[in-house]
């Protein structure tokens, strides 16, 4: 059983108990815990069920690399699935719970498929759940969706805060283990601005726990000082609890900072994403260990031989009481020697290199441990806990030498160093055959901006093996990133560190070597997915040679530890059953993030009410108060109606067309894009980026444009009304201001550059208001200033001056086709405008008017509206609008693209008014269908609806569409099938429905 | 007028740094060859500042010049002056190509105060603020979070923050969450 | 994420200052282009494996466009320049022949 030793552990504090919960049970750990050392702590070796097969998983490894350990943290809002217990560290009142298994961790039904899973090899599903098709949504579906996923999802929001941080540095160190620490010194000693992340919440990495001395004292001494050291100069940032992400294009490298994620929940924020902007990147990320592959290398009590280290030297923890070696090197010795002095029992290392170890393994002998060389574990024995082993040759087919009673097994299949973060921009590796591994291949490195490498590594990420020499790696590869940035070395020479001769290490990818199919069917490679050795053999059978495609047809290394322990144990079967060199099978592609980053870092502030800008008028806070109901239109809110207490939003409506045209009614028009255009070429610009003259149009005078892109489709509209000579006002769609703007600057500095022309978009310098209705003059005339009679100021002019004391520009304008104003007064002063507006309007029953209502009006005169009428496909002549497009202008952007054929193609559907036979409101987005059908069976389209109300005024549904030879039918009565199966026939009419020879806007 | 207000009206936040929208500010944009010796002088006269070199401002007190583009001010002023300012710059640069409007209340203004104002800007902009990148007569256009805003530091522990008047809210909150204690970063 | 440097106000401009503009240099055709022309400068974008020329905007800064010469192979930017011209300045071209002999692009080496 594992159990908490009664003295050691280095990183705990055993004066500070800490209560946790797992599974509903209490358990108590100390400060300085992992999730993962606590529960072996409290013998809970079973953590969790494998994906597939949900057989018993216990914890593997100490750090981020752990397949298996995954739990559900948290609760309500606080709730994350999928967070691995070497990385969590434990707080008082940390609730876990682990996954994937129904109905309990000790008793689950998915177990069957373990007992079934001679018949579910690699591409089962894929070769399963193809027939019958129906079989899909009542059968396969629901199973594969119970049984997929790991953890839960989250139900409630994110009660958290996220954010991120920019930041600027010459250098980025990452990992704090001893060669990062180095390098950080000898970059800051250099003057570089140097930021150093460590991911977990000490600095040193392994060197402690493998009993270094550096400069003839303990590893954990020159670790001290070296930080103290970095802490002193101004030029280093130093960060634990910060995971080296990513890297990506020209520099960019994401740092991951877990702010909270060790305490109860508080109010800080849990995850600060560090969005690095540098010049040079060090990666001194370390290595990982590989398990090896001998059947039943997956029950709960197969431990990597490091990590069992880890736990002892760490955290005081022991996986168990008897624990058998395995591997194919020295380091494992040094487990071995660790478990010894902890008072445990090492009944027997199992060395499979023939001749065994160095220096390490003599020192075993010495303490009188037993060493058997050449040998290999042909099986683990046990279910949901280790019960022992049967010892074999290695060279042999696995018959049994003995059997060894054991509750642990400890196993080293040799080190991988991280790569990861050399390979995300394209570092290139080469295999070592002398220590079986990839490293960095230096002279192929990630390139930046420049055409230069930007990342190098260090250390035993770089694939040294001794601290000596990743102290002298890391000076080594820090200088060259210095001169490379144009700065000196201070020192050339590195701390003084044991070198270890160690004997070669073996490369053994299965165990033993002639392993026949049954024990070969269960060496697990990927724990978590449950792919084994047989699976890679049986896709490479099958003729999935590729590297890649074998890894998607098995899933190996697909899970969300992505095969930090499974990847070259995989390649190297795959290599062998392909008989091919590792080297030609190749890596799978390295992809940020290194380790599961959370969604809430990479959304950062960008949550609940800043979760996107919103765009406020001056007039917002007033219809707040006054009962908007509102609506997003790009960026902006705006009305959509104001409700009355306990009115519906349909009477709302309703209410409001009937008051415009009745009396007097207010429309906040502040959105609408406002952009002014001036110099001597502004008349032939705007000719160019509208269809119709403005060139032409006199001071003081309004004109209706529409703006069309070079393809030829509309994009704007709206009034254009002339300053002065040589100044024009350009007004575009609400939500239109900075795309038209941009659009404007576009075409002047890009292509016309040699016009004098300039632009500003001051849209959102004045509130605009539109009174509308009969009564909108009175309104006007009782507020007093400027005169607004019809000889004073007419249909389609504009003025300047005042009205009721405040600056105005008003313009005579009409998009409901009643006598209307829109004025523009300054924003600050909007809201007293306003104001003056509603008081002075009561004795008229004055109404504010929202966006629907306005779409009503519109549409019973027939005035189209971009994004309703328009869809990015349709151009003027589509609209009727042909009397816009000047025949008088040699050009204008999309004039070309309107003459390509299939723009004068006389089929083109044509906007029409539509009216339903049964005076229904026919439902938006339907199409009208013809006679025949298509190639695919369904039924001609002739024609579809663009825009649809109930009007109030005409109280009958009103509509315009696009339809087939539309103007030449009118009269004609079309049908429009629904979505519930039912039609409606409607009338093809004119599409202006009210006031046809528009008399009312012209008083 | 006296009816004017600000899109916050002097809303702020006391966080570990200080946050508060400035109240009404006039701001001028001219667009023109800012390389001409008229524009030199008519922004001399009026505004009583140099033409700022690219992406530097030039500030005395309210008033000032900030370097939008190659052909874009931003003059700074009080807000009661601002149309007469237009009015003066306009005749001062009368004949010349240029563009002279006013847009004093298409923006909102906030002020951050406190010794962490440069980390509070670095958690929403991607720019150096670190004191030997950004300093004194800087002005930086960027975003912030999700939206436009330019700024420049006052003295060592104040910035003051540009952006357009509808966003202002969204700015105050973004502001206010960057700001909120617990939230230091220490890393500047 | 690319950093590029905005020529107008010298800012090295991280990609969310910056909306990506397609390719530059395109010469624009319009009324009385045959059919042909027209569809190519509608629609023809050249996809070139290594150096390729492009219009950014500084969007969120001075809001001017600029090109980017750059390789699409390794990122590496060879220079950037004002739009305002209808060929690559020449220290553009010769930064390019520098890192990538022989280089073409469309009438362009």
């Amino acid at each position: 059983m594992s159990s908490r030793l009664s003295s050691g552990g280095r990183l705990l504090d055993r004066s500070t108990s800490v209560a946790f919960e797992f599974n509903g049970r209490k358990l108590k750990g100390y400060a300085g815990d992992t999730l993962a050392s606590a529960l072996l702590g409290n013998d809970q070796m079973l953590v969790g069920r494998s994906f597939k097969y949900h057989r018993p998983r216990g914890i593997v490894a100490a750090g981020p690399e752990e397949p298996n350990a995954l739990m559900n943290l948290g609760k309500g809002g606080h709730f994350e699935p999928n967070a691995r217990a070497t990385t969590t560290e434990i707080f008082p009142g940390l609730t876990a719970q682990s996954q994937n298994h129904w109905p309990s961790l000790e008793m689950d039904v998915g177990v069957l498929n373990n007992y079934a899973s001679r018949f579910m090899p690699a591409g089962f599903y894929y070769k399963t759940f193809i027939h019958p098709r129906a079989a899909w949504k009542h059968l396969f579906e629901p199973f594969i969706r119970k049984a997929a996923g790991l953890g839960k999802a989250p139900k409630d929001r994110d009660a958290d805060t996220y954010e991120h941080f920019y930041s600027f540095v010459d250098v980025l160190v990452v990992g704090g283990g001893i060669a990062g620490l180095q390098a950080a010194k000898n970059a800051g000693e250099a003057g570089l601005k140097v930021l150093l992340l460590e991911q977990t919440p000490h600095w040193g990495g392994r060197a402690p726990v493998d009993g270094a001395i550096i400069d003839g004292q303990p590893a954990e001494i020159w670790i001290s000082s070296t930080v103290q050291a970095l802490e002193n100069m101004p030029n280093v940032t130093l960060r634990t609890r910060t995971m080296g992400a990513g890297v990506y294009d020209h520099g960019y490298a994401l740092g991951y900072e877990r702010l909270t994620d060790h305490l109860a929940p508080s109010t800080a924020p849990r995850h600060r994403l560090w969005r690095i902007r540098t010049k040079q990147i060090i990666t001194a990320t370390g290595a990982l260990e590989r398990p090896l592959s001998f059947a039943g290398n997956d029950i709960p009590g197969v431990m990597l031989a490091a990590s069992v280290r880890d736990y002892i030297v760490n955290h005081g923890v022991s996986a168990g009481d008897r624990t058998v070696i395995v591997t194919n090197n020295d380091d494992a010795y040094r487990t071995a020697l660790v478990l010894k002095d902890a008072g445990l029992d090492v009944p027997m290392v199992i060395d499979a290199r023939p001749d065994g170890g160095g220096p390490l393994m003599d020192a075993c002998k010495e303490k009188g441990i037993r060493v058997e060389t050449g040998k290999a574990i042909a099986k683990v024995k046990g279910g949901k806990r280790v019960q022992g082993i049967v010892l074999c040759s290695q060279a042999g087919a696995g018959g049994m030498l003995e059997e060894v009673a054991c509750d642990a097994v400890a196993m080293s299949g040799g080190w991988s160093p991280v790569v990861h973060l050399w390979s995300h921009c394209g570092g290139k590796l080469n295999w070592d055959d002398k220590t079986a591994c990839f490293r960095p291949d230096h002279t192929r490195p990630p390139l930046g901006a420049t055409g230069e490498g930007f990342v190098t590594v260090a250390g035993s990420a770089d694939g040294e093996q001794s601290s000596g020499d990743c102290l002298s790696n890391a000076v080594m590869r820090t200088n060259d990133v210095i001169e490379a940035l144009g700065a000196s070395p201070q020192s050339t020479t590195a701390p003084q560190a044991d070198t270890e001769p160690m004997a070669a290490m073996a490369a053994v990818w299965k165990m033993p070597q002639g392993a026949g199919y049954e024990l070969r069917s269960k060496m697990w490679l990927d724990y978590q997915n449950d792919v084994k050795v047989s699976d890679v053999q049986l896709a490479a059978q099958e003729g999935f040679e590729s590297v890649e495609h074998t890894k998607r047809y098995t899933t190996l290394g697909m899970a969300t530890d992505q095969g930090k322990l499974s990847n070259i144990n995989g390649l190297a079967i795959l290599a062998d059953s392909l008989n091919a060199d590792i080297p030609q099978v190749g890596t799978t592609t390295f992809r940020p993030p290194y380790h599961p980053i959370s969604l809430g870092a990479i959304a950062g502030e960008a949550s609940r009410e800043i979760f996107q800008p919103i765009d406020k008028t001056p007039l917002h806070e007033w219809g707040e108060a006054n009962g908007a109901y509102w609506e997003p239109v790009g960026h902006w809110r705006r009305a959509y109606c104001y409700q009355k207490p306990g009115e519906s939003i349909e009477d709302a409506v309703n209410r409001e067309v009937k008051a415009v045209r009745d009396s007097l009614g207010l429309l906040d028009a502040s959105t609408l894009g406002k952009i002014i255009v001036k110099g001597p070429d502004a008349g032939k610009f705007l000719d160019m980026m509208y269809t119709n003259l403005m060139s032409t149009l006199k001071p003081g005078k309004c004109r209706y444009g529409l703006m069309c892109t070079e393809n030829g489709f509309l994009t704007d509209d709206g009034v254009v009304a002339r300053i002065d000579d040589d100044t024009w006002l350009c007004h575009t769609t609400t939500g239109g201001a900075s795309r038209i703007h941009g659009h404007m600057e576009e075409w002047l500095q890009t292509e016309w550059w040699d016009w004098k022309v300039y632009t500003a978009n001051v849209t959102e310098q004045f509130a605009q208001v539109a009174v509308v209705g009969p009564n909108a003059r009175k309104v006007l005339e009782k507020l007093g200033g400027m005169d607004v009679s019809k000889d004073a100021l007419g249909f389609m002019e504009w003025k300047e001056g005042k009205i009721g004391g405040f600056d105005a520009r008003v313009f005579r304008i009409s998009f409901s086709g009643e006598l209307s104003y829109e004025i523009a007064v300054p924003a600050s002063q909007g809201r007293a405008f306003w104001d003056a507006l509603w008081d002075a309007g009561q004795e008229f029953n004055v109404t504010p008017y929202g966006t629907e209502c306005l779409h009503v009006l519109r549409a019973e005169k027939g005035f189209i509206m971009i994004g309703d009428e328009t869809d990015g496909t349709v151009i003027p002549q589509d609209l009727g609008l042909n009397w816009a497009l000047s025949k008088k202008k040699e050009d204008y952007l999309g004039k070309r693209a309107q003459q390509r054929d299939h723009m004068t193609d006389p089929n083109r559907w044509k906007l029409v008014g539509l009216e339903s036979i049964d005076g229904s409101v026919i439902p938006d987005g339907a199409y009208a269908v013809g006679t025949g059908l298509n190639e695919n069976g369904q039924r001609n389209t002739e024609g579809r609806i663009t825009s649809t109300y109930y009007s109030a005024n005409l109280n009958k549904g009103i509509a315009m569409g696009l339809i087939l030879n539309g103007p030449d039918r009118m009269g004609d009565v079309i049908t429009f099938p629904k979505i519930d199966g039912s039609e409606v026939k409607a009338k093809i009419v004119d599409p202006v429905f009210y006031d046809k020879d528009g008399e009312k806007q012209n008083v | 007028m006296s009816n004017a207000v600000s899109a916050l009206q002097g809303v702020s936040h006391a966080g570990y740094i200080d946050v508060e929208e400035m109240g009404l500010r006039g701001m001028v944009t001219l667009r023109g060859d800012l390389t001409s010796a008229n524009v030199k002088i008519a922004v001399k006269t009026v505004f009583g500042v140099s033409v700022p070199d690219v992406t530097k401002c030039a500030l005395q007190g309210e008033t000032g010049a900030a370097w939008m583009s190659p052909d874009e001010l931003l003059l700074l002023c009080p807000h009661e002056r601002a149309e007469e300012l237009v009015a003066s710059l306009s005749e001062a640069l009368a004949g010349e190509h240029a563009l002279v409007v006013n847009v004093s209340d298409a923006r909102a203004v906030f002020q951050l105060r406190g010794a962490a104002v440069r980390e509070v800007i670095a958690k929403l902009a991607p720019v150096d603020m670190s004191p030997n990148a950004f300093l004194l007569g800087h002005f930086r256009r960027s975003r912030i979070a999700q939206t436009p805003a330019a700024f420049f530091l006052r003295d060592e522990t104040t910035i003051e923050l540009i952006c357009f008047r509808s966003v202002a809210g969204y700015m105050f909150d973004v502001l206010k969450r960057a700001s909120s204690r617990g939230s230091e970063v220490n890393a500047l | 994420m690319l950093i590029l440097q905005c020529p107008y106000c010298g800012i090295n401009a991280d990609e969310t200052e910056l909306a990506a503009g397609g390719q530059a240099h395109i010469k624009r055709e319009t009324v009385g282009s045959d059919d042909n022309a027209f569809e190519d400068y509608l629609f023809r974008r050249v996809n070139p494996k290594g150096v390729h020329f492009e219009r950014w905007r500084h969007a969120n800064g001075c809001g001017k466009w600029f090109h980017a010469a750059r390789c699409t192979m390794t990122l590496e930017v060879f220079g950037t320049y004002k739009a305002q011209t209808f060929e690559p300045p020449q220290n553009i071209k010769d930064a390019i022949s520098a890192k990538r002999p022989g280089w073409k692009w469309g009438d362009f080496s």
